[in-house]
């Protein structure tokens, strides 16, 4: 049994990311009643898995979008998504990795935030439509009547740019 | 272990952003279970999903839908999802990571291999895409695959031994993203028989005669 203070702790979550999840189901075309089924899914997974929730590794936002993205292949594709299993004897392990990279993954959420916000109009829309038209990027090029090769190198240099803000290799 | 040949970022990509497809996602997931490089990369793109979920306009839900999830959450939870099948005993690291055991229901000893010829095999793989097809193709030691191009994409993802060609050398967790574009003769390196996960939405398209005149009655 949930105690009081877990509920509404979670009221509050709901208040905030429900509204949200559905926006941006709606968004890539799922309709409203489709798009409610999946959001309620999304949230009581949330509150089902919360102990699994890890900050140091992702922030709250970015564990609800890939709660919420993969109900929606199950329930709205009625595809499974494959996925890697870090207890697998197969899975590789990162090195581990020094303190100072434990103290800057906690700050990913906002880094992230000032390096997408950094990027050029243009590598921010292709990145939201790859995000919410779920379309081929063929069709991406088509909507934003550039070649593919444009849409290619737009999604290749918005990571770059990414990447070196993290001061990885790239 | 290390990694040369990774998947585009389009690719990854649409992976993060769940938008591609079942069989194409097996190869990239695959991949990502040998490659801790491609999983930080994938970690930032769902942040970026995470950023637009963030800044979306909310759209608000009936009341009735928000009494429903919280009328849910002392429901007793169901057993947790599915176990791993068992990884081979002592200890060793199996040949094909998870995703792909599952699909396959075991390890390489479990693969009901499908003779193709010049002592190549192959099993094919069931997903849930019609439209896209997966393999396991096992090549003899030191063997080519005939000169081919490619009427569409594939991927072909290395998991036992290597294949080298023009483009480099494919070793384990190596993942090579292959067009029309490209014509190759991949070679298995001498060492041992190269085993891969490929995945094409198009058939292959043979140079010679020989190999397009076999190329029916092998399915490939």
């Amino acid at each position: 049994m949930a105690d009081a203070q877990d509920r509404s702790a979670f009221a509050a979550l709901f208040e905030h990311f429900a509204p949200r999840i559905n926006a941006f189901l709606q968004r890539q075309g799922s309709d409203p009643a489709q798009a409610e089924e999946v959001v309620q899914e999304t949230m009581v997974n949330v509150w089902r898995k919360a102990s699994l929730f890890d900050p140091a590794r992702a922030s709250a936002s970015t564990w609800v979008f890939t709660i919420a993205r993969n109900l929606r292949i199950d329930m709205i594709r009625k595809a499974s998504r494959p996925e890697p299993d870090m207890m697998d004897p197969a899975f590789v392990p990162d090195a581990d990795p020094p303190p100072e990279e434990i103290i800057v993954r906690n700050q990913t959420a906002g880094r992230l935030k000032d390096a997408v916000a950094k990027l050029p109009q243009a590598q921010q829309d292709v990145l939201r439509l790859a995000f919410f038209e779920e379309k081929a990027h063929p069709q991406v090029a088509e909507e934003l009547d550039i070649p593919l090769g444009t849409v290619k190198s737009r999604i290749r240099l918005a990571f770059k740019s990414i990447r070196s803000e993290f001061g990885d290799p790239s | 272990m290390s990694i040369h040949h990774h998947p585009s970022e389009e690719l990854l990509l649409d992976y993060a952003a769940g938008a591609l497809g079942e069989a194409w996602s097996l190869a990239v997931a695959t991949h990502l279970a040998l490659c801790p490089a491609c999983r930080r990369t994938v970690g930032r793109m769902e942040a970026v999903g995470g950023k637009l979920l963030d800044d979306i306009a909310p759209q608000p839900l009936t009341d009735s839908a928000r009494d429903a999830v919280m009328a849910r959450l002392d429901e007793p939870v169901g057993k947790p999802e599915s176990i791993a099948p068992a990884a081979p005993a002592g200890g060793s690291v199996p040949h094909l990571p998870r995703p792909l055991r599952d699909y396959v229901g075991g390890d390489t000893d479990a693969v009901a291999w499908r003779r193709l010829g010049l002592g190549a095999y192959q099993a094919l793989i069931l997903t849930g895409d019609d439209n896209v097809t997966a393999r396991l193709l096992r090549i003899p030691a030191g063997k080519p695959v005939p000169t081919h191009t490619h009427n569409g994409l594939e991927l072909t993802l290395v998991l036992c031994g290597a294949f080298s060609d023009a483009t480099g050398h494919y070793g384990r967790g190596d993942l090579q993203e292959a067009d029309e574009n490209l014509e190759h003769r991949p070679h298995a390196t001498p060492e041992e028989d190269c085993i891969c996960l490929a995945v094409t939405d198009a058939p292959l398209r043979f140079s010679s005669f020989a190999a397009r005149m076999v190329q029916p009655f092998i399915g490939i």
